[in-house]
């Protein structure tokens, strides 16, 4: 089962809440925040392996290639340019499709594996932890994210932290997920974006919940959103400086008071969900 | 000009300094918000959309039923895991992971599918008083954030006078696509940080995607009351790798108030986070005249 940690506006506490819930309720962690990963300074664990994770770029074989321009023509993305002398391939604009070797008549295109991050697995505890980090220079985390699926289908909860925004990182991030966190603050900006990642979240027909975080205690407009889009709220966590300042040292929250009571409470509330509409 | 805000980490306070810079600065210079996930620059102003348009960004296949005879080729070709059955036993199209390669449309006998232009968002033109900011809406899962930012930017040079077009532009976090756009052909590029941990490590890897682009780094320390120690270390590191520090904004609770209220912080006068932005804007001014100076000789 894979919980989904998101929030549409950057900075709201998603891997607070995504390490601090993994932490507390003994589950498996993933981060697919494969631009910025931080995860592993919270959860700290064992690196037991590291992994490329790669794209499939064309390789034009010059010798074959009679610069038909069927490739250039065909790719989407423009990665291909045809010139007099040859094809020149733009990996940073490639989706890897295949198309281009699809379309070839001369069979003059093979696809090679391109190395574009690293995936770390390891352990946290008795939980197993995977983090993916993108290459700086590449612009495409998509098949990072996907491979860090494809490694982590485990029987037990597994909480899967997400980039921020509501692109498609997030979507590749969700897609294989049964029900999503919605991690918010009592700010215009936040509202703007949560409104966004709701959308995105029913297009998906993931079912989700709102935790809020750096709470006024009142949180009005949060809880209209809640109840006009029938969204359970499970849990709210209060602003403290003192939570910012644990934060910025990169130590989990549970390990103090009040947050160990209030993150316990949300993965009391968590469970409940997780049976009644998954 | 152009000059970019970015971050690595979300949520440092990108947008606030942003809508305070382009508070301070002439109204002439055009601001574009090119954080197309998540666009908040305009609630920081009274702001009235003077023009929105819909912008194609990909193309998405689309299956026509009567032609599909349900052989499966497409799904076997897919890549992106795009493309299910039906009950009827044909297929169809999951716009969320189409990513319109056309591979599905390349290998159909029956011509049974076509690649459409789609629309991932709106470009907009908003007039402000601080003067015309371009940004746009993107359609939340869409693809092709990078071309959007791109139009923004397009946008902005566009609406701006003469050939020296000063713009201001706030960009979104993260290392990718989009920030790439955001910031390719700018001059200078101030990175607003946090001192924390997490806002340390992808501080030090979007300085290193500013480094690649050849843009000159600059650095914000947001909250840097929060930790004295990574505030130094922060400072430590701009020192040695050629960063040039603005300054460090105090947190601020009258912040939150400023987003709330849609008020750029710098137009409270009794706020610390204002005043030091204020400072920090003085101060790049400063910064840049030096550098043009210094280029003469």
């Amino acid at each position: 089962m894979k919980v989904a940690v998101l929030s549409g506006k950057g900075g709201t506490g998603k891997t607070t809440v995504a390490t601090n819930l993994a932490y507390i309720m003994n589950a498996h962690y993933l981060d697919c925040d494969v631009e910025e990963p931080n995860g592993h300074l919270f959860l700290k664990p064992i690196i037991e392996e590291c992994i490329d994770a790669t794209i499939l770029n064309p390789k034009i074989d010059d010798i074959k290639c009679t610069h038909c321009g069927q490739c250039s023509e065909a790719c989407q993305f423009n990665a291909l340019a045809v010139t007099q002398t040859g094809v020149i391939v733009f990996n940073e604009l490639c989706h890897g499709c295949g198309v281009c070797s699809l379309v070839c008549p001369q069979r003059a295109i093979k696809e090679y594996q391109r190395g574009i991050g690293k995936i770390s697995i390891g352990t946290f505890g008795k939980n197993i932890f995977l983090s993916g980090k993108m290459n700086i220079k590449e612009p495409m985390g998509g098949p990072i994210i996907s491979k860090l699926h494809a490694y982590s289908n485990f029987n037990e909860l597994t909480f899967v932290d997400c980039s921020p925004g509501t692109s498609c990182n997030v979507v590749k991030a969700i897609e294989d997920t049964q029900y999503a966190i919605l991690v918010t603050e009592p700010t215009q900006f936040g509202l703007h974006d949560l409104n966004l990642a709701i959308q995105l979240l029913k297009d998906m027909h993931i079912p989700h919940g709102i935790v809020v975080n750096r709470s006024n205690g009142r949180d009005t407009e949060i809880k209209a959103i809640c109840k006009k889009e029938n969204i359970p709220l499970i849990g709210q966590i209060p602003f403290e400086r003192e939570a910012a300042v644990t934060y910025s040292k990169g130590n989990l929250l549970v390990d103090e008071d009040p947050f160990e009571r209030i993150f316990k409470e949300i993965s009391n509330r968590l469970l409940h969900l997780l049976k009644v509409e998954v | 000009m152009e000059l970019v805000i970015i971050s690595g980490k979300g949520g440092t306070g990108k947008t606030t300094i942003t809508a305070g810079f382009s508070s301070l600065s002439d109204s002439s210079h055009i601001k574009a918000d090119c954080d197309v996930d998540a666009a908040n620059l305009h609630l920081m102003f009274d702001y009235q959309i003077e023009s929105r348009v819909n912008f194609v960004g990909a193309k998405l296949a689309a299956i026509d039923l009567e032609s599909c005879i349900g052989c499966n080729l497409c799904m076997h070709y897919c890549r992106f895991n795009a493309i299910d059955k039906t009950i009827e036993n044909k297929v169809v199209v999951n716009p969320l992971k189409c990513e319109g390669c056309g591979a599905c449309k390349v290998v159909c006998k029956h011509h049974a599918v076509s690649l459409n232009d789609e629309i991932t968002g709106e470009t907009r033109k908003y007039k402000t008083k601080v003067g015309t900011l371009t940004g746009a809406s993107m359609i939340p899962g869409a693809e092709g954030s990078g071309k959007l930012v791109t139009q923004v930017r397009k946008m902005a040079k566009h609406y701006s006078d003469g050939k020296e077009a000063n713009i201001l532009i706030d960009g979104s976090p993260g290392v990718g696509c989009a920030v790439m756009a955001s910031v390719t052909g700018c001059k200078y590029g101030i990175i607003v940080t946090e001192p924390t941990l997490s806002g340390y490590e992808d501080f030090v890897r979007v300085h290193e995607l500013l480094k690649f682009f050849n843009i000159g780094a600059l650095a914000i320390i947001n909250k840097f009351d929060i930790n004295d120690k990574m505030t130094k270390k922060i400072e430590t590191y701009c020192l040695g790798n050629d960063i040039q520090c603005l300054g460090k904004v105090p947190f601020d609770r009258k912040v939150e108030n400023s987003i709330n209220e849609g008020k750029p912080i710098v137009e409270y006068d009794d706020s610390i986070a204002g005043k030091a932005i204020k400072e920090m804007w003085s101060r790049f001014i400063e910064f840049c005249f030096k550098a043009e100076e210094g280029s003469k000789i």
